[in-house]
């Protein structure tokens, strides 16, 4: 496949923009990358969960006496065995958690929240064991009336999941409890002036059904709580240092008392930053005596972690008849899951980021209902809004007879651009991936035939800055070793390195990364918020600038000469007459004092601001309303991609997930308030038959924060599908669906009674 | 999953008398693909699991073009599509085999467990039922043959008896100027259940331009894949045209009742039938005419 470029920054880079093998390949397609279901600890236990089988119940019992009877049957535990939590909100990176709910999300308290909710848990000495014994594990509940839809829960008379829920909001607060967490507004100008200098208005409502993030490996830890009183959590999660975050919360424990060895990863996409089965597996573990692991089925993995918001919006934009925008009011009502704190927040947000709107107005509501507690999902909210804003943008733009990308043009988020919820613009390229796709083969064909369409849509993610943290030692042979803290999901290893490299003038074969422990790195965020690459790429940045001084005085020792006479280009050092490449130099370095050690610690305060434009053609089959996917067309400013490899990868991949959210994927819920379909075979997320190659164009306008230029790149890709593809089928069949997924069904019906 | 006994006869009398004595606490183990996950998924228990698979009568198959197929019952669905005379001669049952899971499961997986695990979505009933399959059943009171449409009872059930298992399949010689076909929908393009399946077999006259005979089998729309019979009869004589195929597709709506689920509403499944089986017959027709 070629990849496009259209590229602002320096192409002298020697390391950057090239493509190595990654580190961690060949470990990882030979099959001896350890993830954590590989390890096998001596006496090693299994713990098993005992769920709801209630979408809303009162607690009435718990007993545990038959199972505990069992020969094998080692422990069990329930929310009696945590502490009691504190009512504490603590920043985790890419979202808050108040461990009141935390603790409640792991073990029930006192209600059961929603179907498959873990009311306690069973350690024997086979997984079998303890799913057997977890199935004679007595529990008496009182069900409830349940509620899953946003708006349902919103009403009035709706079913209280927390009777001392008083929701947040800028006006007087409410007297009585509610299922509303918080209303969240924005505003910005005058939205009646702006809608009264309108020429055109589209109002619409959209819904968008409750998604889980899909990742192929499920959750699964092993804890080792020894007589010391230390606990060692081996555990697939984003973020190491935020899981002995919770867990020291959770438990009561001082940080120090816990080490977590992150594995290798399956997956994430935001689903692995809070805990489920690790304090459980911990306790259990303290129990016991032995190391407990604990591994998810799938179904669970459905029911009880994850998934992204159900919503429904309501979003208006006027513009004159010239296409350029006066004002836009959005309403928003996201889902929490069970436990307040979902993604509302970033979705008012995102919501109108695109454009340069002069009035705006967002209002946003952040529900509980009874539906697992919802997590981050790549670009967390803004797919959720961009289907509205970008599907009511394509629809003016129909009605004013503008080209979609032309409608953008003119309304684009550039430079000094102030979002509604304040926030102005640095340097971005909107406007250049607009241009890509305006230049590219794929918008410039014709598309035939019947019942085929094209649509465009645009997204926008923030990226995030936080704290990252790495060491790296220069070996006499002229290798680094780089210790990190940020677990590696999408190539992040490679691309630290090579930043590493760049900057010290070595290749990044010659730079070995590892992804360390807790106690063996400084504090890291999570590797979510696209922030990786960026951030940790700052740190190693400042490591290697360390080394390189470091280097320069040991050279001028070894050289018998000032400091400042010393020079260093691409990783050769100059002075004295004399010069040496990196590997010799490090190599004397050895042999004549201490070790050449640098470090990098940086905690950057900024969003990278990630755009993304995205062109697709559809074909309808109208007598099934089925959809398939022609061709595909991803453009996003990576800033500077540093192994494109992966920046196309991270497009692609967004990419099919978005279009998955589009048409197919969806918690199926029957009136009890059951998933009915929480396995993969009718949880229908994309296989490679049902998507093309997506094509990408890498669009590099570098981020001025960042010493090479990069921005972040995971997340912004699943934005734009959603929108792209039902302005597609609007083309095709001249019906625009508002309701995600545009199942078959749910198009065939349209179609049906358009007829 | 609960412990369980797990035996691997090598003589049907010996898997006779092993099911016979266990009852209704034993399950029999073909390919797995169905038996194994409904056991780790606590949707079926057992005390006793009898693999068949070293059965010689089980998976051997005999096929000599003109005359009718042998189908061992655990032979995996691969033998079927990898023999280019029996996929030739059977093409709607070659259809439902390739689409059976992926390849991981066509090599493991067998027509006559598809059969036996009587799921209504099942993909090579319908094939098996256009086809007029016979099921040949062995027992403790001997044995006994079943055409395929009668064999699901209900979803999950099917006409076995206590001690009773399948042995193999006969599918009548497909006859010249004949085709078949079998489609079904899904929302994707591969890996997924039959939101409705349909298999159509028809017979030609000798010019190619009159269907003499017709057999349209529907899967997902009821609680076992059913036989179109009226829609079947009533083709017997007709010229081949789209409209002869809409009206065929109209009649076997009168026997689909599907339920609402989540892999799609009823009416959805209803309105499917009908496309299905036009498109069925299309493909059957013109398979019959090359």
């Amino acid at each position: 496949m070629s990849t496009e470029f259209m590229t602002e920054h320096s192409t002298e880079y020697k390391v950057i923009g090239t493509r190595p093998v990654r580190h961690d390949g060949s470990d990882k397609v030979t099959g001896k990358a350890v993830y954590t279901d590989d390890l096998h600890l001596p006496n090693m236990a299994f713990g098993a969960f005992v769920r709801s089988p209630h979408a809303h119940a009162k607690i009435v019992s718990i007993d545990t006496s038959q199972a505990e009877d069992m020969p094998g049957v080692l422990a069990t535990c329930t929310s009696a065995d945590l502490p009691d939590p504190w009512d504490k909100v603590d920043d985790l990176g890419e979202g808050c958690v108040n461990y009141a709910h935390l603790s409640g999300n792991v073990l029930a308290r006192g209600k059961a929240l929603y179907k498959g909710h873990a009311v306690a848990a069973v350690v024997a000495t086979d997984s079998h064991l303890a799913e057997e014994a977890a199935s004679r594990i007595r529990v008496e509940y009182e069900p409830l009336p349940a509620t899953t839809w946003v708006l349902d829960a919103m009403k009035e008379d709706a079913p209280l999941l927390h009777d001392d829920l008083i929701t947040h909001t800028l006006d007087d607060a409410p007297a009585k409890p509610s299922n509303i967490e918080s209303h969240i507004r924005f505003e910005k100008g005058n939205i009646e002036e702006g809608f009264a200098a309108a020429d055109v208005i589209v109002e619409r409502e959209f819904k968008t059904a409750t998604v889980h993030q899909g990742y192929i490996e499920p959750h699964v830890s092993v804890a080792s709580w020894n007589e010391d009183g230390r606990l060692k959590i081996w555990t697939a999660t984003q973020g190491s240092f935020v899981v002995r975050q919770q867990m020291a919360a959770l438990l009561k424990m001082p940080i120090s008392q816990i080490t977590i060895v992150p594995c290798e990863i399956g997956g994430g996409f935001g689903g692995k930053i809070s805990v489920y089965e690790q304090p459980v597996a911990a306790v259990l573990s303290r129990k016991c005596g032995r190391p407990v692991k604990i591994i998810m089925r799938r179904d669970e993995v459905f029911e009880a972690t994850g998934p992204t918001p159900g919503s429904f919006m309501r979003v208006k934009i006027g513009a004159t008849k010239e296409g350029k925008l006066t004002a836009g009011e959005a309403w928003l009502a996201f889902d929490a899951g069970a436990f307040p704190g979902g993604v509302i927040g970033p979705g008012c947000m995102c919501v109108f980021s695109c454009y340069d709107l002069p009035n705006a107005a967002v209002d946003g509501f952040d529900v509980v209902l009874n539906k697992p507690k919802t997590q981050a999902y790549r670009a967390p909210g803004s797919t959720h809004v961009a289907f509205a804003a970008e599907s009511v943008i394509d629809e003016l733009a129909v009605q004013l007879d503008i080209d979609p990308i032309e409608f953008r043009l003119k309304n684009a988020a550039v430079e000094g651009t102030r979002r509604v919820d304040g926030p102005v613009y640095p340097r971005v390229g909107l406007v250049e991936c607009l241009e890509a796709v305006k230049n590219s083969e794929h918008w410039k064909s014709t598309l035939s035939g019947p019942n085929r369409g094209r649509g465009v849509a645009c997204g926008f993610w923030f990226n995030a800055g936080l704290k990252s943290s790495v060491t790296a030692s220069v070996n006499p042979d002229g290798t680094v070793t780089l210790v990190e803290g940020s677990t590696d999901i999408g190539g992040t290893r490679t691309s630290i390195a090579m930043q590493l490299a760049e900057t010290l003038g070595i290749s990044a074969e010659d730079v070995i990364p590892q992804v360390a422990d807790t106690d063996s790195v400084g504090f890291t965020d999570v590797t979510g918020g696209s922030r990786t690459t960026f951030a940790t790429g700052l740190a190693a940045h400042e490591a290697a600038l360390d080394i390189q001084r470091q280097m320069m005085e040991r050279a001028a020792q070894i050289w018998e000469c000032d400091t400042g006479d010393v020079e260093v280009r691409e990783g050769v050092y100059r002075g004295n007459d004399e010069s040496l490449t990196f590997s010799e130099l490090a190599l004397k370095a050895d042999s004549v004092g201490e070790a050449i050690i640098g470090r990098g610690a940086v905690d950057p305060q900024v969003s990278t601001n990630a755009f993304a434009v995205h062109l697709v053609d559809v074909e309808v089959d109208p007598e099934t309303g089925k959809v398939t996917i022609l061709r595909y067309t991803a453009s996003q400013d990576a800033g500077t991609a540093i192994h494109p490899s992966y920046v196309e990868g991270q497009i692609q991949g967004g990419s099919v997930q978005g279009i998955g959210w589009a048409l197919n994927e969806e918690y199926f819920y029957d009136d009890d308030g059951h998933v009915r379909n929480a396995s993969f075979l009718d949880y229908r997320m994309p296989t490679c038959y049902d998507v093309p190659m997506i094509e990408t164009i890498i669009v590099e306008v570098p981020n001025p924060d960042h010493p090479y230029g990069v921005r972040g790149v995971g997340e912004v890709s699943i934005v734009p599908p959603p929108p792209a593809i039902a302005s597609a089928i609007q083309r095709a069949t001249g019906i625009r669906l508002t309701d995600l997924p545009m199942s078959p069904p749910k198009l065939w019906r349209a179609i049906n009674n358009g007829e | 999953m609960i412990d369980f006994e797990y035996t691997a006869p090598t003589q049907l009398d010996d898997a006779i008398s092993q099911l016979s004595e266990a009852g209704d606490r034993a399950r029999i183990l073909a390919g797995g693909t169905d038996i194994i996950v409904q056991l780790r998924e606590g949707l079926q228990s057992a005390d006793l699991v009898v693999d068949v698979k070293k059965i010689p009568e089980l998976t051997q198959f005999e096929f000599t073009a003109g005359q009718d197929l042998q189908l061992g019952a655990s032979v995996p669905c691969w033998q079927v599509y990898e023999n280019s005379e029996i996929s030739a001669a059977y093409t709607a049952l070659t259809d439902a085999v390739h689409i059976i899971g992926g390849w991981q499961i066509q090599s493991r997986a067998s027509v006559g467990g598809n059969l036996c695990n009587a799921s209504p979505a099942a993909d090579s009933i319908p094939a098996l039922i256009a086809l007029d399959a016979v099921a040949h059943i062995a027992g403790p009171a001997g044995r006994r043959t079943v055409p395929a449409s009668e064999f699901c009872t209900a979803p999950g059930r099917n006409v076995l008896e206590k001690g009773e298992l399948l042995v193999s399949l006969t599918l009548p010689a497909p006859g010249p100027h004949s085709g078949s076909a079998y489609q079904r929908f899904i929302p994707r393009n591969e890996m997924d259940i039959a939101v409705v399946g349909a298999g159509s077999y028809v017979r030609l006259d000798s010019d190619g331009q009159k269907i003499e005979q017709a057999r349209i089998a529907l899967s997902a729309v009821a609680a076992t894949p059913v036989f179109a019979e009226e829609a079947s009869n009533w083709l017997a004589g007709q010229p081949i045209s789209e409209d002869v195929f809409a009206e065929a597709g109209e009649l076997a709506k009168k026997v689909a009742s599907p339920i609402d689920d989540m892999r799609g509403p009823a009416e959805y499944r209803t309105h499917l039938v009908g496309v299905l089986t036009r498109r069925t017959l299309a493909t059957a027709c013109e398979r019959a005419r090359t």
